[in-house]
């Protein structure tokens, strides 16, 4: 198992260069020069010229990626901010633990309603319970975000004055943004977990399992949800990733000063360092969650699990 | 007469009602299964062999499955209107049942001694450790090393699973036993083992035993009465020689002159003509009549009832008077 571990952050090492690689080439392709758009029209061209020397732009496309690749191993240096002249390390740094902590929750308020909800669909299929929640599911997985964040400012910041519109210190704060990602996400957990369930259930180990006399609640919470458990899983894991990159929205909503947000900005002004720090970090967080899911893989499948002896 | 049945069925009908139509899997079915005996029940695919053994632990998948009417009585009481936590008592405990594909019918992650271990802690009343104790015990008594407790179902054969199988059916010491084609999916060395396994612990453990099989070699080998099912129904139920030396019912004739004879040429195989009725659309009657060599008028109107031949030995076909009609 410890070996796998290791061999798995191994692998780690080109999947970061790769995502490394295609941002760079992306963001080296896209029109526009950074210079100009950072100092301003009225910048002359010896300030420029200044400017590009600093940041190496003169240097060529396998150059500048070389240097890159060097500053980011050794120095652990992802360059400086065109904005502001900071490193961009720290900035990302300092904004990742709530990008992160606003995932997490969103994923811990979409676990907690969806697993529930999809074990009772399933168990109770085609009830009135079960047509409700998979309405709800829908809507769920249509409704777009940001809209739902507004909706939820409207209503309970605005109209009730029950919590607070903006910010990510309080717990207060904390809800309203925390459901709004989480809701798509309970949405696709719910409709994964009913599913998985509903396979397992039919399977001739649960009927094994009730010629023995076992008790209905005990069959599913004992036999059938370990076993179902593989693809909820896998879909928990590949949301907590899209929850990481796509906070963005609700970061914007919210007033949440997340990598989401940071990065938005830097598009909008070419800080292209800005810009590739944050993806290296969403790569690399997203790259040791799925590790973590295939190490939970062997935790939950003793198949699996003696394969990787 | 004399002997109380230990299981009885009477006129149980069992439905699927589905989209396509009602699929009438059991039409009428009785069914007699006596203390310290094995009931081999034999009949075609789909003639409603292991839904027979589903309704009497009432394990029919409902929905799509439904017990129409009838009765399953166990020691006089009638499983079909019993309370849930009342029949969960005897399921695994007083009744329990081997299932056909031993690949998929263990919990692939949980340990095999764990799946033998919740049938025991649920029907006695003992601590963990005795009960691991007794699952280890019963691993033993199948042939398969204590050692392999902890073990997953994947770590083993389709032969051992079926050990393990019959290990959790035992282990709560049951006095019936169900066994719906326990051998069917084992290659035909291993079916000699587990059969030989079965018999040796049936009188081990005094159980009667319920062979489900479309296998007339394997009723030969292990069965006392033999009950025969053709669409949802069992025709015939006699002893087994009786049954093997004197068939009545046409259907029971027309299986038997389907083996080949080992000791004679045979040219050419003899099937009964036709097939099984399908069970959305059964034929009237009797559901054996359009395949009968001797239908008469009365086969198409009227299902034949119950005609007791002699002691043990009853059949269900016009070309024999009925009861009433002899006494």
């Amino acid at each position: 198992m410890l070996r796998y571990i290791a061999r798995r952050l191994l692998l780690l090492i080109p999947v970061i260069l790769g995502v490394t690689l295609i941002t760079f080439t992306m963001l080296y392709f896209t029109p526009g020069d950074p210079a100009r758009l950072t100092l301003g029209e009225q910048a002359g061209a010896e300030q420029l010229e200044q400017f590009r020397e600093i940041h190496g732009l003169n240097d060529g496309y396998v150059v500048r990626f070389v240097n890159y690749i060097k500053n980011a191993v050794f120095h652990q240096d992802l360059g400086l901010s065109y904005r502001n002249r900071q490193p961009v390390f720290a900035e990302v740094a300092s904004r990742f633990p709530t990008t992160l902590k606003l995932a997490g929750l969103g994923v811990l308020v979409a676990i907690s309603i969806g697993i529930p909800v999809g074990i009772i669909s399933a168990t109770k299929q085609y009830s009135l319970f079960d047509s409700v929640s998979m309405i709800f599911a829908l809507i769920g997985v249509s409704m777009p975000n940001f809209w739902q964040g507004m909706l939820m400012i409207l209503f309970f910041s605005v109209y009730l004055k029950w919590l607070p519109s903006s910010g990510f210190n309080t717990f207060q704060q904390m809800i309203l943004p925390a459901l709004t990602i989480g809701t798509s996400t309970a949405a696709v957990i719910t409709r994964m977990t009913r599913s998985s369930m509903l396979e397992v259930i039919r399977q001739d180990y649960i009927r094994t399992a009730r010629a023995k006399g076992q008790k209905e609640s005990k069959i599913i919470t004992r036999h059938a949800l370990g076993n179902a458990m593989i693809p909820i899983v896998t879909v928990i894991g590949l949301q907590f990733g899209y929850l990481l990159g796509g906070a963005v929205l609700t970061e914007s909503i919210f007033g949440i000063p997340g990598v989401g947000r940071l990065m938005v900005d830097a598009i909008k002004q070419k800080d292209y360092p800005v810009v590739q720090g944050g993806v290296l970090f969403i790569a690399v967080t997203f790259s040791v969650v799925n590790l973590f899911i295939d190490i939970l893989y062997a935790y939950l499948d003793p198949r699996i699990r003696s394969q990787y002896k | 007469m004399t002997k109380k049945p230990l299981l009885e069925i009477k006129n149980l009908h069992v439905h699927y009602i589905t989209n396509e139509g009602t699929v009438q899997a059991i039409n009428d079915l009785n069914l007699e299964l006596y203390p310290g005996e094995t009931l081999g029940l034999v009949g075609e695919t789909g003639a409603g062999k292991t839904t027979t053994a589903l309704a009497m632990m009432r394990l029919v998948p409902n929905p799509p499955g439904k017990i129409v009417s009838g009765e399953v009585l166990y020691k006089g009481k009638n499983l079909v209107e019993m309370k849930e936590a009342d029949l969960r008592k005897i399921r695994g405990n007083q009744i329990s049942m081997i299932f056909q594909d031993p690949m998929t019918s263990l919990n692939p992650i949980m340990t095999v001694g764990d799946q033998i271990r919740e049938g025991i802690m649920l029907h006695q009343k003992v601590d963990k450790a005795t009960a691991t104790k007794r699952a280890m015990d019963m691993l033993e008594v199948v042939g398969i090393p204590m050692e392999r407790y902890d073990e997953y179902p994947h770590q083993f054969s389709g032969g051992m699973k079926q050990r393990v199988v019959i290990a959790i059916s035992l282990s709560c010491n049951p006095e019936i036993l169900i066994a719906d084609e326990p051998t069917t999916a084992l290659d035909v060395t291993i079916q000699a083992q587990v059969l030989q396994l079965m018999e040796n612990l049936k009188v081990e453990f005094d159980t009667s035993m319920l062979m489900i099989t479309h296998d007339l070699g394997v009723v030969a080998k292990v069965c006392d009465h033999v009950a025969i099912m053709y669409a949802g129904t069992v025709i015939e139920h006699a002893q087994k020689h009786k049954l093997y030396r004197t068939p009545k019912h046409p259907y029971t004739i027309g299986l038997f002159e389907s083996i080949p004879n080992v000791h004679e040429t045979t040219e050419r195989l003899k099937p009964i003509i036709g097939l099984m009725p399908d069970p959305t659309d059964l034929p009237t009657g009797c559901t054996f009549h359009p395949r009968c060599p001797h239908a008469m008028d009365i086969c198409k109107v009227e299902f034949p009832e119950v005609t007791h031949l002699s002691d043990e030995h009853w059949v269900r076909c016009h070309l024999y008077p009925a009861d009433k009609e002899v006494e």
